[in-house]
């Protein structure tokens, strides 16, 4: 029981932790926009490509970074749950 | 009344009831009330959770913006799914981990304090009403062009609806029926999205043939004397008013008047250009554009784009386009799209409403600054990143999102459950930018409701469209309201009343309770749903984002995060939090707007509080966890 407490425990620890990197990086590429809005509003004019300027190509990136960065985080954790079933599936059989 | 809309209304109503009764029959506990026994599978609560957040605020409120000024409206959608991050990253697991039906259960896991739970009732209530406000008022918008009825009308048909809903089965019909909901008005956003790209866009919209274009007339003015007259003289100069840096001409032809925008063309000519108007007389009787308003005269339907790549005229049509096409055309400074704004003045005993075109070039439409006016003063620019702040922090606080979690079975549930919401909420707001554009440039805005701009596009390309498309959102509503009355309901029965009584309650007497509650809170809504009609509800919303990231997210964070945190530094935060933001909200320009008073006195500079209530919240629980440490009293 104890060492599928201390698994558990690190599973959850190593969750939060991702977890915690990812907010922050998230965080960075949103706070970014917000700077460059009030720092350089004209720069949100520029064309970027296929004649979408940076407002739209930041804005709707950040939609569409949002969902990458969720499915990552995701398959990690998920992969950590499933190490933290194999091992105690073991220590089980012993 | 057409049969149609009301028929497919009928339908989408009769089974949102249909399910609640259904699930009242297996609904007998309080966790099954509360929390739908914690067995719905995280796909189901993946598109409930979409279904609660996809509400008024997002499908009427953003889409309404985007049509009226642009890339600010988007910003909505943007910092509505950045908080997603931080309920994904930091609240779900945690959440379903520690807790049973509301957030107080996670606040309060190590101390057992009584004060926390009442706090966090509190605030739990406070931001459910504040939530409350906009699904109403998108609810009334909703009813006046499907039915005919009055806005207040509306309101009450939701209120009472949805108190019938919350007092049978609580949390599982709810779920069910915002996954239902959810999922239709994803399809049928994206259905209407395709109708207008195959569309394209026109610089004379007329609705599909329905409703002929209006060309607004332009006159030449002269100044003589320090006095600007029309050149035309069957026009009669009847009066002339400035106000906010605009000048208005009244003007009489053939017995009518109307109003005119002084204006100065490329050559540096004076004009006059066309409006429209609204004149109480001291009488009481209603003029619309210079004749007594009836059914038949009413405010023109505006919005259109005056040039596409610099080319104008009847004949000017792009066809069918791609998003990307669609998107581009926008972005470039040769397309100039006309959008309308109000000024409200007095001319003599008549109180007037005067709408007058605005020509905006395409970069600035697609860019922050016709309503964020990110380019001006420094309290201009904190009023925009307060939005933006509110938005990132307040989406994992919000009490109605936070009892979905403990629907789902496991944590792990619970985060998949939140991917789900993050890819179909994503795809959703991304559709918002093409359905507000195509509201701008089709010529079916209402002038006195942004609110209705989807619906009404949806309109212009059929009547089974708009009703579909309207049913769901109204149904979307009642979805919406319903969970927020679950979250006050378990506020109430669950921390508040669960920690007042010596004996506690049996799980009959708890679902009894927060039934009476979800009946109180219900008819305080309806109230002030009629009271805010008209405010846009994404700008409603976010004040109750604000009022949630201020009130309860730092002390979540803080709880999960910080070994020091104290039942008092809890307390203090969540106090500071809550009145801080309301206190905030009550005294800003936009708040003294809808009393009636001049925006410019109230002291406070920016409508958003968020930038000063959620640091000072942080701070709050930092600094008296600091002071009240005592060895039992930190989370060890």
């Amino acid at each position: 029981m104890n060492i599928k407490k201390s698994d558990s425990e690190n599973m959850t620890a190593y969750k939060v932790r991702i977890g915690m990197y990812m907010i922050l990086l998230y965080a960075l590429v949103y706070f970014g926009f917000i700077v460059i809005n009030i720092s350089n509003p004209f720069l949100m004019e520029r064309i970027i490509f296929g004649g979408l300027n940076l407002a739209l190509v930041y804005g709707i990136g950040l939609i569409i970074f949002a969902l990458i960065l969720a499915l990552i985080y995701n398959s990690m954790c998920s992969k950590k749950e499933a190490e933290f079933k194999d091992t105690f599936s073991k220590k089980g059989d012993k | 009344m057409a049969f149609l809309p009301i028929f497919i209304f009928v339908i989408f109503v009769g089974t949102v009831l249909w399910l609640s009764f259904y699930f009242a029959k297996q609904t007998k506990t309080s966790k099954g009330y509360f929390a739908a026994h914690g067995q719905i599978h995280w796909v189901v609560n993946g598109m409930a959770f979409a279904g609660d957040y996809l509400s008024a605020a997002s499908f009427l409120g953003i889409c309404g913006m985007i049509a009226t000024v642009g890339y600010d409206g988007f910003l909505y959608s943007i910092g509505y799914l950045a908080g997603w991050m931080v309920a994904l990253f930091v609240v779900a697991e945690p959440m379903k981990r520690l807790g049973k039906y509301t957030f107080a259960d996670i606040l309060d896991l190590k101390f057992g304090s009584k004060a926390i739970r009442v706090t966090a009732g509190i605030s739990t209530l406070i931001i459910s009403i504040f939530y409350l406000i906009p699904q109403m008022v998108g609810a009334g918008a909703l009813v006046t062009p499907l039915f005919g009825f009055p806005h207040y009308v509306g309101v009450i048909m939701v209120g009472l609806i949805v108190i019938t809903i919350v007092a049978t089965a609580g949390m599982t019909s709810t779920t069910y029926v915002q996954f239902i909901k959810g999922s239709l008005l994803i399809i049928f956003s994206t259905i209407l999205c395709i109708y207008i790209f195959i569309q394209g866009l026109s610089t004379e919209p007329d609705q599909g043939g329905k409703v002929s274009f209006y060309q607004y007339s332009t006159i030449q003015a002269k100044l003589q004397e320090d006095e600007i007259t029309p050149v035309d003289i069957s026009y009669v100069k009847e009066g002339e008013v400035t106000n906010k840096e605009k000048t208005f001409l009244k003007l009489s032809k053939d017995g009518i008047q109307t109003w005119w925008l002084k204006d100065i063309d490329l050559e540096g000519n004076i004009i006059l250009k066309e409006t429209q108007s609204e004149v109480r007389k001291s009488s009481g009787e209603l003029l619309v554009n210079g004749n007594p308003a009836s059914e038949e005269n009413q405010l023109r339907q505006v919005g259109n784009l005056e040039k596409i790549c610099n080319q104008s005229g009847e004949q000017e049509k792009t066809g069918s386009i791609n998003p990307f096409e669609f998107l581009s055309y926008f972005t470039n400074k040769n397309t100039i799209a006309k959008r309308w704004e109000s000024t409200s003045l007095k001319d003599g005993e008549d109180k007037v409403i005067i709408y007058y075109p605005v020509e905006t070039p395409g970069n600035k439409i697609l860019r922050p600054g016709l309503q964020f006016k990110v380019e001006g003063s420094l309290s201009e620019k904190l009023d925009f990143v307060s939005l933006m702040l509110a938005l990132f922090f307040g989406t994992a606080a919000l009490p109605h999102i936070l009892i979905r979690y403990f629907t789902v079975k496991t944590p792990a549930d619970a985060r998949k459950s939140t991917i789900v919401a993050i890819a179909s909420i994503g795809f959703f707001y991304i559709l918002t930018l093409f359905m507000g554009l195509g509201a701008m440039s089709s010529g079916v805005l209402n002038l006195t409701s942004s609110n209705m701009s989807a619906p009404l596009l949806a309109k212009s390309f059929g009547v089974f469209l708009f009703s579909a498309i309207s049913a769901i959102a109204f149904a979307t509503v009642l979805g919406t309201v319903s969970g927020l009355l679950v979250a006050a309901a378990g506020a109430v029965a669950h921390d508040l009343l669960g920690t007042f009584r010596s004996i506690p309650m049996t799980d009959r007497q708890q679902v009894f309770a927060g039934k009476i509650t979800a009946f109180s809170v219900g008819i305080i809504a309806i109230i002030l749903g009629i009271l805010f009609k008209g405010m846009n509800v994404s700008f409603l919303v976010g004040l109750a984002f604000a009022i949630a990231a201020s009130a309860n997210l730092p002390a979540i964070l803080m709880v999960l995060f910080w070994k020091k945190t104290t039942v008092k530094g809890i307390v203090a935060s969540i106090i500071v939090g809550v009145l801080t933001a309301v206190v905030m909200i009550l005294l800003s320009p936009s708040m003294y707007t809808s009393y009636g008073l001049n925006p410019d006195i109230a002291p406070i500079p920016f409508s958003n509080p968020g930038i000063i209530s959620i640091p000072l919240s942080f701070l709050t629980i930092v600094v008296v966890s600091l002071l009240t440490q005592e060895k039992n009293n930190i989370i060890s």
